[in-house]
């Protein structure tokens, strides 16, 4: 097959290098795509030593692979499957002893009562990334509509999700301390609480799900104004003319206008929220009824040593996240997306 | 009239609460890192400006006892080269997968895709065995290497830029004698720019705000970074909330400028690592 080609190649070769202006011309047109394989396969013919020559190319982009390829494996497919076999022993982590325990991991983590409520406080998550969307929806549609210092607020809204996550940890830490700033908030308008905000399980976790509502509504926020930003004008413009209302604008052209970006957003809200993990643990360290789905299994494998059954925990939230990943890609067939 | 004037104000409304929320938690810890250990303790309410608003000795705390000049230094390091190995990584793969006809080469795409979905958080308890094995643990280049190794957007990025790079490029420098590798890097790389800010840009700042990798892999206490520094001052200043402040201030003052400096970029970047 490639050597037939070889064969046809050399006049085609020859005909685009004596007329460089050809060439450029052909570049131009649309069926510029088919001079791809031709030159790919072209360039080695004039050499002396064809096989050399052929193996080189057959190994080139290999060598460009070889780096990626290796980390890629290294760092992310090993693990997977070392995991999976994990899973299925009651490995400790360090000793060499290790017995296959079958699927009682697995069964372990759905049947006890204090292993299965992590996936409780991640409700509040979910509650919270509702919330988070409407908001992000709602300040990305006014602003980009024309609004007096619409950059000095576009960054306020979107600074947050910059910060790192330690530092927004200790800004809320203080923010709920007793005598803090929502206290002395409160006060001033006359309702001054003794309340611990971080105190009991349900205020806690409300109050974590609140900062993180904090920490990336601005990226939100921007993708979707991206999103609207992008959309034609002349639609608007078109729509004003049928008396369409602000209203109206939003059903039918801004909101089918984002709905890439909107399923995206909903999907990895919800990885999000059942991978809570760094506000929560910086934040109380998972007391309190705050433990997280992600914060159990750390410390289940590097507090306890229970690295079998963490592993059975990561991998259900690794199926769990694949399928909803999976889900969204049936319901909106991703038509950006193909490297192939 | 008078209804729109009054949306009009509603809108206004809602967007000074939202900056109110916003900033308000972050001026009170500025707040505080320049009062003394007796102002903060004294009950006078988080919100009263300090006594001496150039008082910076929390900074000098932060600094000197904090270890915070050590965590700079180790962010830096580890962010330049990570950075950097992503920027090189990425864009040799875009250029591999889409330059190149193979075998396997659909394999590799779908190797790329499937691991795009994988979110690195499940996978740690056993890339920690790995990482371990490999003798990387409690080192600089454990989180390097995860860095570099597991960010599959930036391939992404670069893929998109690759493919718009017109072929008669390549084909016009083979025919002066270029071999692969020269095209990668004196036609492909340099036309790459825009990606590489954007990467550089997303990259960046994903690094300066990680916790859980260092938290993971690097528990010495020479080892810290600036989110793992800024952490352990819980222990030692737990009460100490002027101290606390001060770190994070020092953490959050760079990213201020950075963000300041670079908005444009910033929002470009964020829009294209997203929606990829």
């Amino acid at each position: 097959m490639a050597h037939a080609h070889a064969h046809a190649d050399p006049p085609a070769h020859t005909h685009t290098h004596s007329h460089p202006h050809a060439q450029a011309l052909r570049a131009g047109q649309p069926n510029s795509e088919a001079l791809r394989p031709v030159s790919q396969q072209a360039t080695p013919a004039p050499s002396p030593a064809p096989r050399r020559a052929r193996a080189r190319r057959l190994l080139t982009p290999w060598l460009f692979l070889l780096a990626p390829l290796a980390l890629l494996i290294t760092f992310t497919y090993a693990p997977i499957a070392n995991m999976i076999a994990y899973s299925f022993t009651d490995w400790d982590g360090v000793s060499p002893e290790l017995h296959y325990t079958g699927a009682e991991n697995y069964r372990e983590i759905f049947t006890r009562e204090d292993l299965f409520q992590v996936f409780w406080v991640s409700g509040y998550y979910l509650v919270a990334s509702v919330i988070q969307i409407v908001a992000a929806l709602y300040f990305a549609t006014i602003l980009s509509f024309r609004v007096r210092f619409r950059n000095f607020f576009k960054g306020v809204l979107f600074f947050p999700s910059l910060v790192n996550g330690v530092a927004i940890g200790f800004v809320f830490l203080y923010f709920f301390q007793d005598g803090g700033t929502l206290d002395t908030v409160l006060g001033l308008f006359g309702r001054p609480t003794d309340h611990a905000w971080l105190g009991t399980p349900a205020s806690a976790n409300v109050s974590l799900a609140g900062v993180s509502v904090w920490r990336y509504l601005g990226m939100n926020f921007v993708l979707f104004l991206g999103a609207i930003q992008s959309i034609p004008g002349e639609l608007y413009e078109a729509a004003e003319l049928d008396g369409a209302d602000r209203r109206h604008q939003f059903r039918y052209i801004i909101l089918p206008g984002i709905k890439p970006v909107l399923t995206l957003t909903v999907i990895l809200s919800v990885s999000g929220s059942l991978s809570a993990f760094e506000i929560p643990y910086i934040m109380t360290g998972g007391a309190t009824g705050t433990e997280t789905f992600v914060i159990q299994t750390v410390k289940l494998a590097f507090q306890f040593n229970k690295t079998g059954l963490a592993s059975a925990a990561a991998v259900v939230l690794l199926l769990i996240i694949l399928l909803v990943t999976w889900v969204q890609r049936r319901l909106v067939p991703d038509d950006r997306v193909d490297l192939v | 009239m008078t209804r729109r004037a009054l949306t009009r104000a509603l809108v206004y409304l809602s967007l000074i609460a939202a900056t109110l929320v916003v900033l308000l938690p972050l001026g009170v810890v500025l707040l505080t890192s320049l009062k003394t250990e007796k102002e903060t303790a004294n009950g006078s309410g988080a919100l009263t400006p300090p006594d001496d608003p150039l008082n910076f000795h929390n900074y000098v705390t932060a600094f000197q006892d904090g270890g915070m000049l050590t965590a700079f230094g180790n962010t830096a390091f580890i962010l330049v080269i990570s950075v950097g190995g992503t920027v090189l990584i990425g864009s040799m793969t875009a250029y591999a997968i889409d330059r190149f006809t193979f075998r396997f080469r659909k394999l590799v795409i779908a190797l790329f895709l499937v691991a795009a979905l994988v979110p690195g958080v499940t996978t740690q308890v056993a890339t920690f065995q790995i990482v371990h094995s490999l003798g990387m643990f409690d080192t600089r280049w454990a989180p390097i290497a995860l860095y570099m190794g597991t960010d599959i957007v930036s391939i992404y990025i670069f893929l998109q830029f690759v493919r718009s790079i017109p072929i008669s490029l390549d084909e016009a420098a083979r025919l002066d004698g270029a071999n692969a590798f020269t095209i990668y890097r004196k036609i492909i790389f340099p036309l790459l720019k825009p990606a590489i800010a954007t990467v550089v840009i997303v990259k960046g700042i994903a690094v300066y705000n990680d916790f859980y990798i260092p938290f993971l892999y690097m528990p010495s206490q020479d080892l810290g970074v600036i989110s793992t520094s800024l952490f352990r001052f819980k222990g030692p200043y737990a009460a100490h909330w002027e101290t606390i402040s001060a770190g994070a201030v020092l953490v959050i003052l760079p990213t201020l400028i950075v963000f300041l400096a670079l908005q444009k970029y910033i929002y470009n970047g964020f829009m294209r690592g997203a929606t990829r």
